[in-house]
């Protein structure tokens, strides 16, 4: 026993004091093993020892036509870049830098700056594509610029002249807003993205995965060694549902010219063609775009970085009157209204003219459909009133979004009395719904919405979701890519919609609206529309000014009774519909022909027994039974097992 | 009874030696971090350190007597504390150890835990009567550190639990530890060693633990990770050579966080063996002339308290400048006065205000 003021044991204090002593000694024979036994190793080892990361750039996926015909590729180039880890003074050197890659020097110290924050390890970006002089300067100054490095990437080659260029889109570095999106999250600066078009829609799946490599380098920069390495995985190879030779047909229509054309195979909706004027050159957007290029082009009163077949809101004109005519007829209006056109007509007190001033006389569906007569539509919208108007339309997809899988879609307006209760807090006036009738007024549509309307009053009231990409390509639980195969059914009256298509069948015919579009041969089916985009008179007082000018509008397809192909034209000062119709006949003849030159199969025997797939077409009487029409329709029929016998010599011969 | 403390009798010198430790810390902070997105933070050390020493006189002022009459208070508090971290503690790269305060702060409560132990030990083996340790106060004495350690062990922190393992084993080999004892003690964590690596059900630490030990055997098992830690720390150390060499492995990242677990590897690189013998000795003096202040102590408690600091003390050097060598496998210790970061400098200050405050009542009593 002792007391609280003993003290601890000497011995033991003493003790715990040679403890630390030694514990030192270890310390200090293990900083003298290092330090002065092997220094010569480690200083060695420091020299070559150094891990740098080198990024492995994936290449992003191709682009190709429904045929597998490439219409973007890749082509390799260099690119330079700034290494951090080599301990020297960057900003220094950042005017023979600069210097020698034809650079700004204060750019390259502020990127120096800009990227100070992320891991040393992350090389920053110089200068993208650069020269062979360039390269051949950085490779001369190996010894000197050991920071300076270059690295083959995988760039862009787009197609020239802008062909394609709205559908396909260009890639771009990704934007520091991008980066602060949720949906961009994986991607980090620098990485190239789609911007627009099928390159900004499909970026996750053409971008690919980037790798890297561990190299190990000396003091100098040269490479000595690899540690590891993760590789790139490619992008995935797209195909679209685009025909290349209908392309050019339709871009070879447009050029020179403002306006879009889309065309369509109405049984799928694949679209088989989408061209917008102008265009513009994606390749110059390849990597980064100045400034002054960018200005011309967003400030281009022509638009051309717009996509006008998904994009352009405008009044439909009178190729509205289709959808008019459906209406009328699902309401049992149009087959009885007769109207007899005098070149106008009275409605609320105001005085509404016909295109033909001097009149159509007596009009009935079929003439006002292929003559165009808007007195006769005047009086239809009065008798369906604003309300059945919209509700047609709407169910035809007018005013919606078609949900085609490109970015930045517009909806365009269908008015009624409660939109226009809702955006402007009017009411509606019935004088609006005789303008309505004949496309004008507040109707805005886009070309693609147009071509879905009509395309799914030619198959009957079969609606499809415009695609350009060939869902069934698509990877495994790809959601995006189901609803493309989507389809509605709009309720349409099959004699309504057969008297409707073959009236529209008439407008390309002498009597018709566009006989000059018309190609001997083929059976076209179609509507022109000339859509004022301000009042004749207001436009008389700008002197008939070119920028003023009518819109001109078809849209169209072949042949009359199941179509393959619609096709639908906006002519942006085309003046009159009829201009427009020669644009999309030039379309559907090189569909015609190419369909002409490629044999078809009729009939594939499926390999083991099972069914066949066959169409066919007749003709039978209405069920007033004094009218014959043409019926189409397809059947499944049963294959037999064994094959049929077959005679291989005159009965009782051989046997 | 005088009560009569004065600043006379409060340790500059072993201040003084500290400091140079501090700014010797604090210069290659600055040097490490040049370059890098810590670029500042030796600036910011500067004001750990003033704060550090204001805290010091603060708790040299508080009669340590005091403190241990109440420290089952603050025990009871520690590990409330701790059990708070396990409760609503955040979650930074998955281990749960700082507790979020008002005002945007973290407190990471196993810091001052440390403190508490070295007290509630000392209390513990000072109140003892006996020279000889009796098992069932061995087991007593293990609780008292055992109880916090496991709960920092759930952190999980191994670097930070280990640290309490020398706080007991400094009481308790002052207490009166035996031969027999020592050994069965010595055979027991051989045992266990073995069993928390050896066999697969027990799992005790968690897989980067153990791949951190594990690399720390066989260093080309794991290029990258831990293994690649010490590779490069032992390049740098070793490429340093007698008068020190231009730090490329510092300055070209190629050392993991320079500024804070690997700092003496970065000093050693740019000092060389002259320097880093330096800091050693520095550091020695400062172990001396604490056990110095420990055998001057007014009574038992004070000693036991002093000799707390110089286990924790030594524990960390050892661990940190033994990882540096490759001695070591990395446990994220870092090594005191002269690591960045606010804790352990705090930390260190606060124990030394303990040690003043013992040596200031030396001619009390």
């Amino acid at each position: 026993m002792f007391g609280r003021d003993e003290k601890v044991s000497e011995v033991r204090l003493t003790a715990a004091q040679y403890i630390i002593l030694g514990i030192f000694l270890i310390l200090a024979y293990g900083l003298w093993k290092l330090q002065v036994m092997e220094s010569g190793y480690y200083a060695s080892a420091a020299e070559k020892n150094r891990i740098r990361n080198v990024p492995v750039l994936a290449p992003r996926g191709k682009i190709l036509d429904r045929e597998g015909r490439t219409i973007v590729d890749n082509y390799p180039s260099f690119s330079a870049l700034l290494l951090r880890d080599s301990s020297r003074d960057l900003v220094g050197d950042a005017d023979l830098i600069a210097q020698g890659l034809h650079l700004d020097p204060n750019e390259v110290r502020a990127r120096v700056r800009h990227f100070a924050s992320m891991p040393q390890y992350q090389p920053i970006f110089l200068k993208e594509d650069i020269t062979p002089d360039e390269l051949q300067f950085i490779e001369a100054h190996r010894n000197e610029l050991p920071e300076l490095d270059t690295i083959m990437a995988h760039r862009r080659l787009y197609p020239r002249n802008g062909f394609m260029a709205h559908l396909i889109g260009y890639v771009g570095e990704v934007s520091e807003d991008m980066l602060n999106q949720p949906q961009f999250e994986l991607y980090s600066p620098g990485d190239v993205v789609g911007r627009s078009g099928v390159e900004f829609q499909y970026n996750n799946l053409l971008m690919g995965q980037n790798g890297s490599r561990q190299a190990l380098v000396d003091s100098h920069g040269r490479e000595v060694g690899r540690l590891g390495e993760t590789e790139a995985v490619p992008g995935k190879q797209l195909k679209l549902t685009i025909d290349i030779d209908l392309q050019i047909a339709a871009e070879e229509a447009l050029a020179g010219k403002n306006g879009a054309i889309v065309a369509m195979d109405p049984h799928t909706g694949e679209i088989l063609a989408m061209v917008s004027g102008p265009s513009f050159d994606p390749n110059d957007f390849a990597v980064r775009v100045s400034r002054e290029e960018w200005n011309k082009l967003v400030t281009d009163p022509d638009k051309p970085l717009m996509n006008k077949a998904i994009q352009a809101q405008l009044a439909p004109g009178s190729t509205f009157k289709i959808i008019m005519s459906v209406a009328g007829w699902q309401e049992g209006v149009a087959q009885t209204l007769h109207v007899n056109c005098n070149g106008g007509a009275e409605f609320y007190g105001r005085r509404f003219g016909c295109w033909v001033k001097g009149g159509h006389g007596e009009v009935t569906l079929e003439k006002a459909i292929y003559q165009s007569c808007d007195v006769f539509f005047y009086t239809l919208a009065e008798k369906l009133g604003i309300d059945r108007i919209a509700k047609y339309a709407t169910d035809l997809g007018l005013g919606q979004k078609t949900g085609i899988d490109l970015p930045n879609e517009v909806a365009g307006v269908m008015p009624s009395e409660q939109w226009k209760w809702q955006t402007q807090r009017q009411k509606w006036f019935a004088g609006e719904t005789i303008s309505v009738g004949i496309g004008q007024g507040a109707v805005a549509i886009t070309p693609v919405q147009l071509l879905r309307a009509v395309s799914t009053i030619s198959m009957g009231g079969r609606m499809v979701v415009p695609h350009v990409i060939n869902p069934t390509d698509m990877p495994p639980g790809f959601v995006e890519a189901q609803h493309y195969t989507e389809v509605k059914n709009v309720p349409i009256d099959p004699n309504g919609w057969t008297f409707i298509t073959d009236a529209m069948s008439r407008v390309l015919l002498p009597e018709g609206t566009a006989p000059s579009a018309h190609i001997p041969g083929i059976d076209i089916a179609g509507k022109t529309g000339s859509a004022q985009i301000v009042s004749l008179a207001t436009r008389a007082r700008f002197k008939n000014s070119d920028d003023l000018a009518q819109n001109g509008w078809f849209v169209g397809f072949t042949p009359r009774r199941n179509p393959d192909i619609v096709v639908c034209v906006l002519f942006q000062g085309g003046e009159h519909g009829r201009l427009a119709a020669r644009l999309a006949t030039q379309v559907i003849k090189a569909y015609v022909e190419k369909q002409r030159r490629t044999p078809q199969k009729m009939v594939e025997k499926p390999k083991t027994g099972g069914t066949v797939d066959i169409g066919g077409l007749w003709t039978e009487p209405d069920s007033d039974g004094d009218k014959e029409t043409l019926q189409g329709g397809r059947f499944v029929l049963d294959l037999p097992k064994k094959p049929l016998a077959v005679a291989i010599a005159a009965p009782g011969l051989h046997q | 009874m005088a009560r009569y403390v004065s600043y006379r009798d409060f340790d500059w010198v072993l201040l003084g030696f500290v400091l140079i430790i501090c700014g010797m810390g604090v210069m290659e902070i600055h040097s490490a971090t040049m370059h890098t997105k810590f670029a500042g933070a030796h600036v910011k050390q500067v004001y750990w350190v003033l704060a550090g020493v204001g805290a010091m006189f603060l708790v040299s002022l508080i009669n340590y007597q005091a403190l241990l009459d109440q420290i089952h208070w603050f025990y009871i508090a520690g590990v409330g504390s701790l059990m708070a971290v396990l409760v609503f503690g955040q979650k930074y790269l998955g281990a749960r150890r700082w507790i979020k305060m008002p005002g945007g702060n973290h407190f990471q409560p196993s810091e001052w835990v440390k403190l508490i132990l070295i007290l509630a030990v000392a209390k513990y083996f000072a109140d003892m009567r006996e020279r000889e340790l009796s098992w069932a106060d061995f087991m007593k004495a293990a609780a008292i550190v055992g109880i916090p350690m496991l709960m920092v062990l759930k952190q999980p922190d191994l670097g930070t639990a280990l640290t309490y393992l020398p706080i007991a084993a400094m009481g308790v080999f002052l207490g009166g530890l035996q031969w027999k004892q020592g050994l069965a003690v010595a055979l027991l964590a051989t045992v266990g060693l073995g069993a928390v690596f050896f066999i697969p059900r027990v799992h005790v630490l968690k897989s980067y633990q153990k791949q951190r030990l594990t690399s720390f055997v066989d260093p080309e098992l794991d290029p990258q990770g831990s293994g690649y830690q010490v590779e490069q720390s032992k390049i740098a150390v070793g490429s340093g050579g007698l008068w020190g060499g231009k730090g490329s492995q510092t300055h070209g990242a190629f050392l993991p966080v320079p500024q804070t677990d690997f700092i003496f590897a970065a000093f050693s690189e740019e000092h060389g063996f002259v320097g880093a013998l330096g800091v050693l000795l520095l550091y020695f003096i400062v172990l001396m002339r604490l056990t110095q202040n420990a055998q001057t102590a007014p009574d038992r408690a004070g000693t036991f308290v002093v000799m707390g600091v110089v286990a924790v003390l030594s524990f960390h050097i050892l661990v940190n400048v033994g990882m540096v060598v490759g001695f070591m496998p990395v446990t994220g210790i870092p090594l005191p006065l002269m690591s960045y970061g606010g804790s352990s400098v705090l930390f260190m200050f606060l124990a030394l205000g303990m040690v003043m405050n013992v040596r200031m009542r030396r001619f009390v009593n």
